[in-house]
């Protein structure tokens, strides 16, 4: 029971922190068209500035000045780097953010190295916020909550009820109509994309330090990010909440569930032997596998839903 | 108005590639004039708006609105100093609602531009704007229902509204009646005329009774190039016109 609700709690936090860097990269890719590889190394530079700011002049300007950073590293990656390659296609824009991928990576090593760094919860955040069962809870998990419904509840309200939201939402279906209409959407693209990077940055901020602050964290985000962007489906903030919660709670889940598929077979008779090929698979408890999890469901979702949750176009 | 052309075009080519779709379009519409763009398929009918509108840049030549260079500019600029056009392929914004379509329309030409700060509900004349421009389109019922979800020819409608909201004098309707019955066209005919008053149409028209019907002058477009300009009835007495299109659809 309390390993239940533990890992709702934390399930819930980590797919929340996983919606930070989604809701981003599924508004750039259904409006412009561009998988930008490049988010989760975004939200890997966001956990560095954040580190280095921390160091500098604390926490709490941290907060705000690492995803500036990364916002305006985005509007700089869209003018002068997208624009240009724009006009050789998708699959240029996509090589282009792949590069993006190494280039940051290897600055990042470069910079501060290979090692982690120590980046910690701020000393003011660092207390249990309740027990539960005898286990604690950390009041900066509730932090983390808090500063990502904030923004759940921003994102809503810039999309739902001003003027720059609504051109958003138009420019994310019809762009051509869009601009005859009079809004400038270039303009718009950057916008979004330096807000996707300015979110992947908030996220690097308060991930970093709940999770670790090394160059390996952009590559284990990334990928994750993608699955949910697939899941939730294209051009559906909605779709993209929903797979968020969804995989925060399978990859939490199934790190504590010592079960393997031989487990759910036995009580139906069926006992697999242990020295052959198929025996070893099932018998792999779940915890082994859960990394593999997220990216078997995107297999899943690709083949009996290609459009994804609740999306509108195909993948 | 009178005296200089709302729009005039110079020799304006276009090619894609190799391949050259408008080969030299010289063409005058007076202020205040309907005028109708027929044409065969693949003739350049829809290039030609999307070069008008900055959609694409043009090859060679010069695109002027009411005396002004228009030909280098992106289509939101063009937007703003007053040319509107509709798409061929119904462009509306299928999840938002009908209302807030119309409101997009009309976002720009109100001073409305890029503010994050002001919540739209509180847009209090802006809002009132788009109820008045819903009434008129007879679309008041329509009002909280997404775009995607109306008629085929309640969302011509609502393009058409959404293309004249802004208040552009110059307004291209590419197709508007494509697709529809009879009395769907009778009724867009009817609004078109409504909402187009006292403006310059240019439309492209498959229909030969909306174009004889609405258009005060019609050019005959094949192949990328003008083969016949005039009033109805000089179109329709035109031999080379009957030889390349009209006959062909008497046929």
């Amino acid at each position: 029971m309390e390993v239940l609700l533990v890992s709702l709690l934390n399930g819930l936090v980590y797919g929340m922190l996983l919606f930070m860097l989604a809701s981003g990269l599924t508004l750039i890719f259904s409006m412009m068209g561009v998988l930008n590889f490049a988010h989760g190394s975004i939200y890997m530079l966001g956990a560095y500035f954040a580190y280095e700011s921390t160091r500098w002049i604390g926490f709490w300007s941290a907060l705000l000045i690492a995803p500036l950073l990364c916002g305006a590293i985005g509007a700089a990656i869209e003018i002068w780097g997208l624009r240009r390659v724009h006009h050789n296609g998708h699959i240029a824009e996509l090589l282009f953010t792949f590069g993006l991928v190494f280039i940051i990576g290897r600055s990042v090593q470069m910079a501060w190295g290979m090692l982690p760094m120590p980046y910690r919860v701020p000393a003011s955040l660092d207390f249990p916020l309740f027990t539960l069962y005898g286990l604690q809870f950390p009041a900066y998990r509730g932090f983390m909550l808090l500063i990502s419904a904030g923004m759940l509840g921003g994102i809503w309200l810039l999309l739902k009820r001003t003027r720059v939201g609504m051109i958003i939402q138009a420019a994310l279906t019809h762009p051509g109509m869009t601009a005859a209409l009079g809004h400038n959407v270039p303009l718009v693209f950057t916008i979004v994309f330096a807000g996707g990077c300015f979110l992947a940055g908030l996220a690097g901020v308060i991930g970093g330090n709940y999770q670790s602050t090394e160059p390996g964290i952009a590559d284990a985000m990334g990928p994750i990010v993608f699955v949910v962007v697939v899941f939730g489906g294209l051009g559906s903030l909605a779709g993209c909440f929903i797979a968020s919660i969804i995989m925060g709670m399978v990859v939490t889940f199934s790190v504590v569930i010592d079960a393997s598929i031989a487990d759910l077979l036995r009580p139906i008779g069926i006992v697999p032997r242990s020295d052959d090929l198929l025996g070893e698979i099932l018998t792999v408890p779940v915890a082994r596998i859960g990394a593999l999890l997220p990216l078997l469901m995107m297999v899943l979702i690709l083949f009996f839903r290609p459009r994804g949750l609740l999306g509108t176009r195909d993948t | 108005m009178t005296g200089m052309p709302a729009i005039r075009l110079a020799d304006v080519r276009k090619n894609f590639g190799a391949t050259e779709i408008i080969r030299g379009v010289s063409l005058d519409v007076a202020g205040g004039e309907r005028h109708a763009i027929i044409g065969p398929n693949g003739a350049g009918k829809t290039t030609l708006f999307n070069l008008i509108s900055g959609r694409f840049p043009i090859t060679a030549g010069s695109i002027e609105l009411r005396g002004q260079r228009i030909d280098a500019l992106p289509p939101q600029r063009i937007n703003r100093l007053g040319l509107s056009r509709s798409f061929q392929i119904t462009s509306i914004f299928p999840r938002l609602t009908v209302f807030e379509n119309l409101r997009c329309a009309l976002l720009w030409s109100r001073g409305y531009r890029y503010s994050f700060w002001h919540l739209l509900p509180r847009a209090r004349a802006l809002n009132e704007a788009t109820e008045a421009l819903l009434r008129d389109l007879n679309l008041a019922e329509r009002h909280d229902l997404p775009a995607g979800l109306l008629s085929y020819a309640e969302q011509r409608a609502l393009e058409i509204g959404m293309t004249v909201a802004g208040g552009a004098s110059v307004i291209l309707l590419d197709e508007p009646t494509a697709g529809m019955s009879h009395s769907e066209t009778e009724y867009a005919v009817a609004l078109i005329r409504r909402v187009t008053e006292g403006k310059t149409l240019l439309m492209v028209e498959h229909d030969m009774r909306v174009v004889f019907d609405l258009a005060d002058t019609i050019t005959v477009l094949v192949y990328g190039r003008v083969i016949a300009s005039g009033p109805p009835s000089a179109i329709r007495a035109d031999r080379a016109v009957q030889e390349a299109y009209l006959g062909a659809m008497a046929a």
